[in-house]
């Protein structure tokens, strides 16, 4: 065999070779396909202003995940609350909204942002974004430095300056409680997804059907259809954490 | 032997300091058996045998915490085939969390005195009031 020819063969078998590998490489990493989920919240706020003063999906939500309900502003802990359209919506304000929507809070809470800035800045991973689009919070690795509070554009997280328990009229036991010195926010229900059920804020909202949740990846889902066929706002997209709540105005 | 009374007296005391953890502990109500435990009423088995769950029932927790929480595994098949909801709250302490004091369920409790542990988990995770 001449020079040429062996350094061909060689060349040839090892080009070979390195396909199969990846090939088997690429196979192996093709898990079972699972049609994707993206969970996300759409809210109808003309249906949710008919209802004046109605605060059942923030009661729901804080009765099941033990929010304690602390009267000092510099503690309070709120996994749903309601905003003046000022503050909900800063963007899309004009010299009349203010009339507009006087005395007509909206509900806001974690937006579930798809590029979520409170994800970033955690240095322990205390919180983190699921695939299918939670963001979730693991207590036991927040450390209390609340760089996620400061990242948060929304104001979505609480911290624990004091021990919640006291402040917490009823416990419900299912539900553990925080303690001092971790952050709180909503986490779109992880527990009760986990179980095949709708988040408590939408459950409690069931009469006025103003709160819609579901699977955004699913192009047949209610919240899709209504993404597609109505006009919704997010809050603050230009800071482009791409939240995945969205609520129709008119 | 005039000094027989200080030789004595000084036994005495050298006695009476090196038994005074015995005393002590007799006096407290403490002792160095390990503590009997209540198992919960109406249940034969936990998730794992028993030997498995006194040595290493922390790590299970861990692996429980780290696939619930983090993983969304919230299903745990048992080594005899039965399967549990991954809880802490719910699945352990449905069973073993009637509660001792505040802060502790009674169960976990009188071992992790015994053991002079204090793990934080009651800080959170609820126990259940005792009736």
């Amino acid at each position: 065999m001449t020079r040429k020819g062996f350094l061909g063969v060689t060349g040839i078998s090892a080009a070979v070779l390195a396909a199969r590998k990846l090939r088997s490489v690429f196979a192996a990493s093709g898990p079972a396909a699972s049609p994707p989920v993206r969970w996300a919240m759409v809210i109808d706020t003309q249906k949710c202003l008919k209802k004046a003063g109605c605060i059942d999906c923030i009661a729901a939500c804080h009765k099941v995940h033990n929010v304690p309900e602390i009267k000092d502003r510099a503690h309070e802990i709120k996994w749903v609350w309601k905003e003046p359209f000022k503050q909900a919506f800063p963007a899309q304000e004009t010299a009349y909204t203010e009339e507009a929507y006087k005395g007509k809070p909206f509900p806001v809470l974690c937006n579930h942002c798809d590029n979520p800035p409170c994800v970033r800045v955690c240095p322990t991973k205390a919180t983190w974004k699921r695939e299918d689009g939670l963001v979730m919070m693991d207590w036991h690795r927040c450390i209390g430095c609340r760089y996620c509070m400061a990242a948060c554009p929304y104001g979505s997280r609480s911290f624990n300056w004091v021990d919640p328990r006291p402040h917490l009229r009823r416990i419900d036991i299912e539900f553990p409680t925080r303690t001092k010195g971790v952050v709180e926010k909503c986490t779109f229900c992880a527990e009760r997804l986990a179980r095949g059920q709708a988040p408590a804020c939408v459950q409690a909202c069931k009469e006025q059907k103003a709160l819609v949740f579901g699977n955004l990846a699913d192009p047949d889902s209610d919240v899709s259809r209504l993404v597609r066929s109505r006009f919704t706002l997010r809050r603050k997209p230009g800071l482009g954490t791409n939240p995945e709540v969205y609520y129709i105005i008119g | 032997m005039r000094d027989r009374p200080l030789i004595l007296g000084g036994l005495i005391v050298f006695l009476a300091l090196v038994t005074f953890p015995v005393w002590y502990n007799a006096a407290a109500g403490t002792s160095s058996r390990p503590p009997q435990l209540k198992l919960p009423a109406g249940q034969k088995e936990c998730v794992a045998p028993v030997a498995f769950m006194k040595t290493s029932h922390m790590q299970l927790l861990i692996d429980w915490r780290e696939g619930a929480v983090r993983n969304n595994v919230r299903t745990f098949t048992a080594y005899n085939g039965k399967t549990y909801n991954v809880s802490l709250t719910n699945t352990c302490l449905d069973c073993h969390g009637v509660q001792a004091r505040a802060g502790q369920a009674d169960f976990c409790g009188r071992c992790h005195d015994y053991a002079g542990v204090t793990p934080k988990c009651w800080n959170c995770h609820n126990d259940r009031p005792r009736n």
